[in-house]
C-alpha cells in the first residue's frame, strides 16, 4: 500500500463521504476510515500539510515557469534576502528560491513514494511469503535480506547510484533497494503472528487458496505497522534523496531539488541564511507532516479500534 | 456401524489413523477410526479435550496441520471420491463447497478487518461462477436465513455480538449448499440461552436443506437434542457408537456409562456425581490392551492384554469392550472367554 494510494483515499474521501450518505453501505469502510481519520487532529494537521505540497508539485508549472524563472540564472539578483520581488530570496545564481522550491517538490515527492512503493511491494511479498511458508523457504529470504541489511543503506546507495549513473530511476531503485528488508522482517512478524488465528484456518476450510490467503487475508491484516513503516519511509527516501543530491550524486543541476539547493547554499550560510534555511525547512515539514498523518492512519485504518 | 458400501451412504471413513509427530514422539491422535453417514443425518461426536475429535475433522477435510501432523493411513469416502487420493486442487474444490466447517469459537474464526458481507460472498465467489454483485446479492440472503438483517452486511465482526458471529460463521457454512457440514463445537463458546438459539437454527436449516452434519461436542446434552447417531470418543479411538436411542438406553461401553454418570440426574435425588476416575492417557504412551481400563470400574486382567476389536450387534451398536458383549455375538464371547482362562491360567 503505497502512501500515494492511502493520501489519494483520503483526498477524494470526502466527496465519497456524501456519495456514501446518498447510497447507504456502498464503499462504506472509506467513509469509515474518513470518519475516524477526521477525529485526529494532528493527522489532519499533516494531511493539510501534505495537499499543499502536493498541490504545489501538481501546479509548480504555473505557480512558476520552469525555463525562465526555476533555471534560468540572473547574476545581477545573487544572495538576496527575502522580498516582495523574490518571496523567499534568491540563490547563489540569482534564482528565486520559492520557484525553485516548489518545482523541486515534484523529485522529493516522486522519489519518496514511488521508491516506499516499490520496497513495500517487494518487501512485503517477500516477508509475506517467508512468514507464511516458515521452514526453508523463510530462512533463505531472510538470510539474503540480512545480507542486505549488513550494509549500511546510505552506502548501498551510493554503490549503485555511482555505478549505475546519477539519474531519477537509479536513485529511487538505490533507495527502495536498500529499504526492501525492514518492510520484509515488519510484515513477516506480522504474518507469523496472524498465520495461526482461527480465521486463517477457517479460510482455508471454505477452500481459499494459498495466494487468496496472503491476498486477502493476511495482508490486510498484517497492514497497519507497514503503513507507519511506509509514512516514516517516505520521509525516509526524501531524506535519501536529498542526502544524495547533497553529495551529488541525486539530482543533478540545474534541476531544482531539496537536497542540492542545500548543498548549493551550504557556501553561503554565513552571508545569505535564507539560502539553505527554506529548503531545510521544506525537508523537514514535509517529513513532520508524513510521520503524523502515517501515525493517524494507522489508528483509522484498524477497524478494532472504535472510535 | 453398517461397513457396507451402501450408495446412500454420503460419507464412509474406514480405518483412519492420524498422528502428531514432533521432537521424535508419535502422538497417536486418532487410530483406527471407522463411522458412516447418510445424506440428511446428523452424527454427534463426543469425547473429552484431546479425544481427538477435532483432529478427526480436520483430517476429512485434509486441513491436518502438516508439520506435525500426518494421515497415516485410512480412506475417507466422500460420494464416491477417496479424499486422501484426491489432488489439493480437487480438495480446495471441496471445502466450504461440498463440505463446510464451523469452528468453535466465532470470535478468531472470522477475519476482524474484512466485512461479514464480504466473508460469505468471498466463499460464493470462489466455488460458484457468479459476478460480484451476485454473491453480495447472495450473501444478504445467507445473512437473512440465519436472522441478520441484510443490511448488516457492510457490518464489521467486531461490531456484532458473539452468538451473532456464530450465525455469521453458519452463513459462510451454508453459502454453497454444502452436503456435508462439520461443526466443531459450534455452541462451546457461547452461553446458554444463545447456544438453544444457535443450535434451534442449525437443527432447522440442516432439515431445511437435508444437509449431513458432524457434530463434535462435549455436551451429551447438545447431542440428545440434535443428532441421529452418536459416536463416542476416548484416547482417539471410537468406543461406542451406534443410533441415538441404542447408546443412551442401552450403553454398552464403560467410558459411555462414565459420561452419563457424570451429568446429575433429575429423577435421582444425590448428593454426589460420579465422574469417571483418573485422566485420559498420555497420547505419547497410551496403555497396553484396551486405552480405557486404567480408569475403567469393570477392567479385569485380561483388559491390560487384549485390545479390544469393534463389535458391532445387527442395528449398528457398536462397542469396543471384552466385558459388554451382547449375547447375540455368542461366537466372540467364547474367544474372550477363553483368553480370559488364558490370562487367568
Amino acid at each position: 500500500m503505497s502512501n500515494e494510494m492511502t493520501l489519494d483515499k483520503a483526498q477524494t474521501s470526502e466527496t465519497e463521504v456524501s456519495a456514501v450518505r446518498a447510497a447507504p453501505k456502498k464503499r462504506s469502510q472509506w467513509a469509515e476510515v474518513w470518519h475516524r481519520l477526521k477525529r485526529d487532529k494532528m493527522a489532519l494537521c499533516g494531511l493539510a500539510i501534505l495537499t499543499v505540497v502536493v498541490f504545489a508539485a501538481v501546479f509548480a508549472d504555473f505557480i512558476a515557469d520552469y525555463e525562465t524563472v526555476v533555471i534560468a540564472q540572473n547574476l545581477g539578483d545573487r544572495l538576496q534576502g527575502p522580498s516582495a520581488q523574490y518571496w523567499l530570496g534568491t540563490d547563489e545564481f540569482g534564482r528565486d528560491i520559492f520557484a525553485r522550491m516548489i518545482h523541486g517538490s515534484r523529485v522529493s515527492l516522486l522519489v519518496g513514494v514511488l521508491s516506499v512503493s516499490i520496497s513495500i511491494v517487494l518487501g512485503g511479498s517477500l516477508g509475506a511469503v517467508a512468514g507464511y511458508y516458515g521452514g526453508k523457504l523463510d530462512n533463505v529470504i531472510m538470510r539474503v535480506m540480512d545480507v542486505f541489511l549488513a550494509v549500511p543503506s546510505i552506502l548501498l546507495a551510493i554503490a549503485i547510484v555511482s555505478a549505475l549513473g546519477a539519474n531519477l530511476i537509479n536513485l529511487m531503485f538505490a533507495i527502495s533497494i536498500s529499504s526492501i528488508p525492514s518492510y520484509a522482517r515488519v510484515v513477516r512478524a506480522s504474518v507469523l503472528s496472524i498465520r495461526d488465528q482461527e480465521f486463517i484456518e477457517a479460510a482455508r476450510a471454505i477452500g481459499a487458496s494459498d495466494f487468496r490467503i496472503i491476498l486477502r487475508h493476511i495482508i490486510p491484516n498484517s497492514l497497519a505497522p507497514v503503513i507507519v513503516q511506509g509514512a516514516l519511509g517516505v520521509a525516509g527516501a526524501i531524506l535519501a534523496t536529498a542526502g544524495l543530491s547533497f553529495i551529488g550524486l541525486g539530482i543533478q543541476p540545474p534541476e531544482p531539488e531539496w537536497g542540492a539547493m542545500l548543498a548549493g547554499g551550504r557556501q553561503y550560510l554565513r552571508h545569505a541564511w535564507h539560502v539553505t534555511t527554506f529548503p531545510g525547512l521544506a525537508i523537514m515539514i514535509t517529513i513532520l507532516a508524513l510521520n503524523l498523518l502515517g501515525d493517524g492512519l494507522r489508528d483509522a485504518l484498524d477497524p478494532r479500534l472504535k472510535h | 456401524m453398517n461397513k457396507t458400501h451402501d450408495t446412500d451412504n454420503l460419507l464412509t471413513v474406514e480405518d483412519l489413523n492420524i498422528v502428531y509427530e514432533a521432537d521424535g514422539e508419535v502422538t497417536k491422535a486418532v487410530s483406527g477410526l471407522s463411522l458412516s453417514l447418510k445424506k440428511g443425518e446428523t452424527l454427534g461426536l463426543i469425547g473429552e479435550t484431546g479425544a481427538g475429535k477435532t483432529t478427526t475433522a480436520l483430517g476429512l477435510m485434509r486441513l491436518v496441520p502438516n508439520p506435525p501432523g500426518r494421515v497415516v493411513s485410512g480412506k475417507v469416502m466422500y460420494e464416491g471420491q477417496d479424499l486422501m487420493q484426491a489432488t489439493e486442487d480437487e480438495m480446495r474444490g471441496i471445502r466450504g463447497n461440498k463440505i463446510s466447517m464451523i469452528f468453535q469459537d466465532p470470535m478468531t474464526s472470522l477475519n476482524p478487518v474484512m466485512t461479514v458481507g464480504d466473508q460469505i460472498s468471498e466463499v460464493i465467489m470462489i466455488h460458484q461462477d457468479v459476478t460480484k454483485a451476485e454473491s453480495v446479492e447472495k450473501s444478504k440472503e445467507m445473512l437473512e436465513l440465519v436472522g441478520i438483517p441484510g443490511a448488516r452486511a457492510g457490518d464489521f465482526p467486531h461490531q456484532f455480538s458473539g452468538g451473532m458471529k456464530q450465525r455469521v460463521v453458519i452463513a459462510i457454512a451454508l453459502a454453497c449448499n454444502p452436503n456435508l457440514l462439520i461443526a466443531d463445537e459450534p455452541t462451546t463458546a457461547l452461553d446458554v440461552t444463545i447456544q438453544a438459539q444457535v443450535l434451534d437454527l442449525m437443527k432447522e436449516l440442516k432439515d431445511k436443506y437435508n444437509t449431513a452434519m458432524i457434530m463434535i461436542t462435549h455436551d451429551l446434552g447438545v447431542v440428545a437434542q440434535v443428532c441421529d447417531k452418536v459416536a463416542i470418543m476416548y484416547a482417539g479411538e471410537i468406543v461406542e457408537s451406534g443410533a441415538i436411542r441404542d447408546v443412551y438406553e442401552n450403553t454398552q461401553h464403560p467410558y459411555t456409562k462414565g459420561l452419563f454418570g457424570s451429568i446429575p440426574n433429575l429423577d435421582s435425588d444425590e448428593d454426589r456425581l460420579n465422574p469417571i476416575k483418573g485422566l485420559m492417557p498420555d497420547p505419547t504412551n497410551l496403555p497396553s490392551g484396551c486405552r480405557f481400563h486404567p480408569r475403567c470400574p469393570d477392567a479385569t486382567a485380561i483388559c491390560a492384554k487384549v485390545k479390544p476389536e469393534p463389535v458391532i450387534t445387527e442395528s449398528g451398536h457398536m462397542s469396543r469392550c471384552l466385558n459388554s458383549l451382547p449375547a447375540a455375538l455368542d461366537e466372540r464371547q467364547d474367544d474372550v472367554q477363553e483368553l480370559k482362562m488364558v490370562a487367568g491360567a
